[in-house]
């Protein structure tokens, strides 16, 4: 076991890391400029919605109901045309999100007793937003009706509703545990692919594998750096996210630094691997991408959650690492759990490094016969 | 220029030379539509409900079986023991706890009112907002049944001294309808759709780019290169145009997979997505190639690329709204070429919006990118 | 800087005092010397003494920081463009294309001085059959020794004829016979008329060159013919003369 060896390797890598001060600002920069960027600017509720009011018999009564959406803090009324064909321009325009439309005979209808009409055109395009546009518009309905129902008592259930582990339902609560799966990836996986395939262009790796070090100690020293700054950016993303954002952290710090590196080390295993099957660096980063930062953003369960996916892409997920590795950042941080609730997730992510690394270090045996 | 000419050939030969970028510029789109339209939804399907019952009462089976009749709610679990419910729900079997409480039937009948506890599972933000509101749409929809059963009891009217009403659930009450447009069945796919494409143009077109040159830097043949009378500007034009087809040529590959199989809808004129698209890619390679200066390796000109790629890709309102941004972020995006041209895209492929009706997004495209192009051009000439 | 007054035609590469500062660091100090036309010139001197820095500003890729040059005729500081079309360049990092064939990449730098098609295809199979290499015009460069990559670079650099060749570490990493050979083609090409600028750190290449200067921290420590350098400094070999330049005499 030629210790001093794999200590001097060590260390030249070290520098060459260091020496790259352009990459190595990225790469510190960028889990910190995001956590705060997107903390601040990615949010799912509609704030101010655009709405159009089509009222072909103002009166008294649609006056009232009127007045609740204009003083509603998320509504605010951008036109009032007289009919639907005059507001298709503005939705085509983007300069409307809905259309609340009154029926002629809107107060008649309440005065009978019946259910008075009132029609909502949403701007679809964005199923997202069309949504909440409908919960919110819904809830500003149900005051009024309440209002309007005050002499005359209905039959009330009345739910009261708790958030668990997410009261105020903050995106950003959401969002970390994602951001640090991602950060990951990119340090681990990408950057690990990309210089050692760099090294196999250059040639210099055959040196390297002539000389007294082993392929293991090769991947070892090459990859042990790539593991240290991406526990920095793990390290630096926490503290973001903690002090600009208060997100709770419930569970067992030491237990999520202990994930967060066997999640590494799967990831730098995946960019071995990936560079050793590359012939280019060029080659080498599209591969990265498609096989390791794609699947990590849209399969993991970090932006679209599993649950709302077809089920013949759900098995697909499985085999994503970053997927296992989001429930247990999700579990430990929001929800305060500790390994006798995350043992599964564990274990698949130790298989996964045992076979990746193992597949690794083969990969680069060969180039020696 | 005749030395143009031999330049382009030259890129195009050692693009269809490398056998494996082929294979990928072939695979990736249809592989980001495939699996990535599929995946790119929020759609709650169904939540997963555990019952904690103490009641036991018809009013209380009947709210649970309203429940499961929309096929929104499954119950996965009863029992009246909170502990297992919440269990449960720290397990993640479960994504909601519905509390009846011991005098629900009682205290509807005598009092008109009772209360219910609804615990979500809020891991996931927004979607337990929206399994709330169909939960609260639900409950109120059943109060409503229950209470027009109930109605006809004159003791209760003549408790409450009021005149009998016919309907007594709907006095004051207003009914919502709703329609969506351009995308009626809130379809996922048909949002995410032109998103996808535009990402793909953009590694193609800013990504690939800056790899580009900053290979031919760091192999050295940028110098042999900027030792012949070559100017400047036939050897810029020569990297970008080889970009520009060939992410014209995905955009092409990507709209006919996504009109041919997915059935996303085109309302509008293709030639005004291809006319912005052809502007949006002058910002991109423009980006690209500003990149490029400040690389030295195919390294570091991915990684800085990449950054400045994700940033506008999460802050171009394809994963999360513009509106729902603060004030300084909405700004922000202004300068954001990539929010532009989703804006477009959308606009034209679902709403068949036209020229006029994206000549804002589309000005500040042409503007982003002369910018951009010049800066970039200008700091290559300070070599 | 004047560039009316066109300097000796016999003279085809002449500095005074050209400077190159990187911040502290002094690069090339002050450096004074002529290349007259024809001649092999061989600018020798250790690694990191300057070589390269002084080529690049001679061929128009580095800006000086101070005292001028002019390269066939032409000032290095204001008549870059006109420097390009005169003179022909091979660099140290491999300069072909390994991912295009010897045709192809004849035929692009043929395109890029402005070769008409007809005279390319000329040069072309003239170039080939000099080298041998007709059977290979459809090999990838990349695959080819590396020998003949730099045998090929160093023609491709003559394609389009230029009044002077510039050669960076041309042999580096060739074997002893290419080395000969490659020199060889080097004297044809002074012969014909072309000069060849020549840097190297391969002492023993220089004993074939017309003049050689041989640089020490960034300045030129002597200048002169192989036969009056040796005389000089009482040496049997430029190698001998170089090692008595790199280590400094005690200042006394």
């Amino acid at each position: 076991m030629n210790r001093g060896a794999l200590i001097a390797f060590m260390v030249k890598e070290l520098r060459h890391i260091l020496r790259d001060r352009q990459t190595l600002i990225v790469l510190l920069l960028m889990p910190l400029v995001q956590v705060v960027l997107f903390g601040f600017a990615l949010r799912s509720d509609v704030r101010d919605i655009r709405l159009v009011v089509i009222d072909p018999s103002p009166d008294y009564e649609t006056m009232a109901l009127r007045d609740r959406f204009r003083s509603s803090d998320r509504f605010h009324i951008v036109a009032t045309p007289p009919s639907m064909v005059a507001a298709e321009p503005l939705f085509r325009k983007g300069t409307a999100d809905a259309a609340l439309v009154f029926a002629p005979d809107f107060a008649e209808q309440l005065g009978r007793g019946e259910p008075a009409r009132v029609l909502l055109v949403i701007d679809a395009s964005d199923p997202n937003t069309g949504t909440t546009i409908q919960g919110y518009t819904r809830a500003v309905i149900a005051m009024h009706e309440a209002e309007l129902s005050a002499r005359q008592p209905r039959l009330r259930i009345v739910p009261e509703t708790r958030m668990r582990f997410n009261p105020t339902l903050e995106s950003v609560n959401l969002f970390v545990p994602g951001l640090i799966a991602l950060v990951l990836t990119l340090v681990s996986a990408l950057m690990t692919a990309i210089s050692l395939s760099r090294e196999k262009e250059r040639g210099t790796l055959e040196v390297l594998l002539v000389s007294p070090l082993r392929p293991w100690q090769i991947i070892v020293g090459k990859v042990l750096p790539y593991l240290a700054l991406a526990f920095a950016n793990v390290v630096t993303a926490l503290v973001a996210a903690w002090l600009v954002f208060q997100v709770p952290f419930r569970g067992s710090l030491p237990l999520l630094l202990a994930e967060s590196i066997l999640y590494s080390i799967v990831s730098l295993a995946l960019g071995v691997l990936i560079a050793a099957k590359t012939p280019s660096q060029r080659a080498a980063m599209l591969a990265a991408m498609l096989g390791t930062l794609l699947p990590s953003t849209m399969l993991s369960g970090m932006v679209f959650p599993i649950a709302s996916m077809p089920g013949w892409l759900v098995p697909f997920t499985y085999i994503v690492p970053a997927r296992w590795f989001i429930v247990i950042a999700r579990g430990i941080m929001l929800k305060g759990v500790g390994l006798e609730h995350l043992w599964l997730e564990t274990l698949v992510l130790i298989v996964m490094m045992t076979v990746l690394m193992i597949a690794a270090v083969r990969s680069f045996k060969p180039r020696l016969a | 220029m005749r030395a143009l000419r031999f330049l382009l050939r030259k890129e195009f030969l050692q693009i269809f030379r490398d056998r494996f970028m082929l294979r990928q510029m072939m695979i990736m789109p249809v592989v980001q539509l495939l699996i990535l339209s599929s995946a790119a939804t929020f759609e709650i399907k169904s939540a997963q409900l555990y019952v904690v019952d103490l009641d036991h009462s018809q009013m209380s089976r009947g709210l649970v079986d309203r429940l499961q009749a929309g096929g929104r709610f499954v119950v996965a679990e009863a029992s009246p023991s909170m502990d297992l419910a919440n269990e449960a729900m720290l397990a993640r079997t479960v994504g909601m706890i519905l509390v009846v409480p011991p005098d629900f039937e009682r205290d509807l009948v005598r009092t008109r009112e009772a209360r219910v506890q609804l615990i979500l599972n809020a891991e996931d933000g927004a979607a337990a907002g929206v399994t709330q509101s169909y939960a609260a749409q639900i409950i109120r929809a059943y109060a409503a049944e229950i209470g027009a059963e109930l109605a006809p009891s004159v003791d209760y009217a003549a408790e409450i001294g009021a005149e009998l009403a016919p309907s007594l659930s709907s006095v004051g009450a207003v009914e919502l309808s709703t329609r969506g447009w351009y995308n009626p069945e809130l379809d996922y796919r048909d949002f995410m759709v032109p998103g996808i494409l535009v990402q793909l143009v953009t590694v193609i077109g800013t990504l690939m780019t800056a790899m580009n040159i900053v290979r031919e830097k760091e192999i050295g043949t940028l110098d042999q290169l900027s030792v012949t009378p070559l100017s400047q500007g036939a050897f810029i034009t020569a990297k970008l145009i080889p970009m520009w087809v060939i992410a014209m040529f995905e955009l092409a590959i990507g709209l006919l997979i996504a009109r041919f199989v997915f059935h996303v809808p085109m309302v509008g004129s293709i030639a005004l997505v291809f006319g912005a698209a052809a502007v949006y890619l002058v910002a991109a390679l423009g980006i690209g190639l500003w990149v490029s200066t400040l690389a030295e390796t195919q390294q570091q000109a991915m990684f800085v690329t990449f950054f400045i790629i994700m940033t506008y890709l999460l802050m171009s309102g394809l994963f999360t709204p513009i509106r729902a941004m603060p004030e300084w972020a909405q700004w922000l995006t202004e300068i954001n070429p990539v929010k532009h041209f989703i804006q477009i895209m959308r606009a034209v492929l679902l709403k068949g919006a036209g020229v006029g009706d994206v000549l804002r997004p589309l000005g500040a495209l042409a503007l982003f990118g002369t910018v951009v192009l010049t800066l970039a051009v200008r700091r290559y000439g300070r070599r | 800087m004047s560039s009316s007054a066109r300097p000796d035609p016999a003279i085809a590469i002449s500095t005074r005092d050209l400077t190159r500062q990187f911040g502290d660091f002094t690069a090339v100090d002050h450096i004074t010397f002529d290349v007259g036309a024809g001649e092999v010139f061989g600018f020798l001197g250790a690694n990191g003494a300057g070589k390269t820095t002084a080529i690049k500003m001679l061929i128009g890729l580095l800006a000086p920081t101070g005292g001028e040059g002019h390269v066939a005729g032409f000032d290095i500081r204001t008549e870059r463009p006109e420097i390009r079309r005169n003179i022909g360049y091979m660099s140290q990092r491999f300069s072909l294309y390994g991912d295009l064939t010897v045709r192809e990449n004849i035929d692009l730098y043929g395109g890029i001085y402005g070769l008409s098609d007809a005279q390319i295809n000329d040069r072309a199979h003239t170039l080939l059959a000099s080298l041998g290499l007709e059977g290979s015009a459809r090999e990838l460069v990349g695959r080819l020794p590396l020998g003949w990559k730099q045998k090929l670079a160093f023609s491709v650099a003559l394609l389009h004829e230029p009044k002077i060749v510039f050669l960076d570490e041309p042999t580096g990493g060739v074997d002893p016979i290419t080395r000969r050979q490659f020199w060889e083609m080097i004297y044809a090409t002074g012969a014909r008329g072309t000069t060849v600028f020549v840097t190297t750190h391969y002492m023993d290449e220089a004993e074939y060159c017309d003049r050689i200067s041989i640089m020490v921290d960034g300045r030129i420590a002597a200048i002169g013919t192989p036969g009056e350098l040796k005389t000089r400094f009482s040496a049997v070999t430029v190698n001998d003369v170089f090692v008595q330049l790199a280590r400094p005499v005690d200042a006394a």
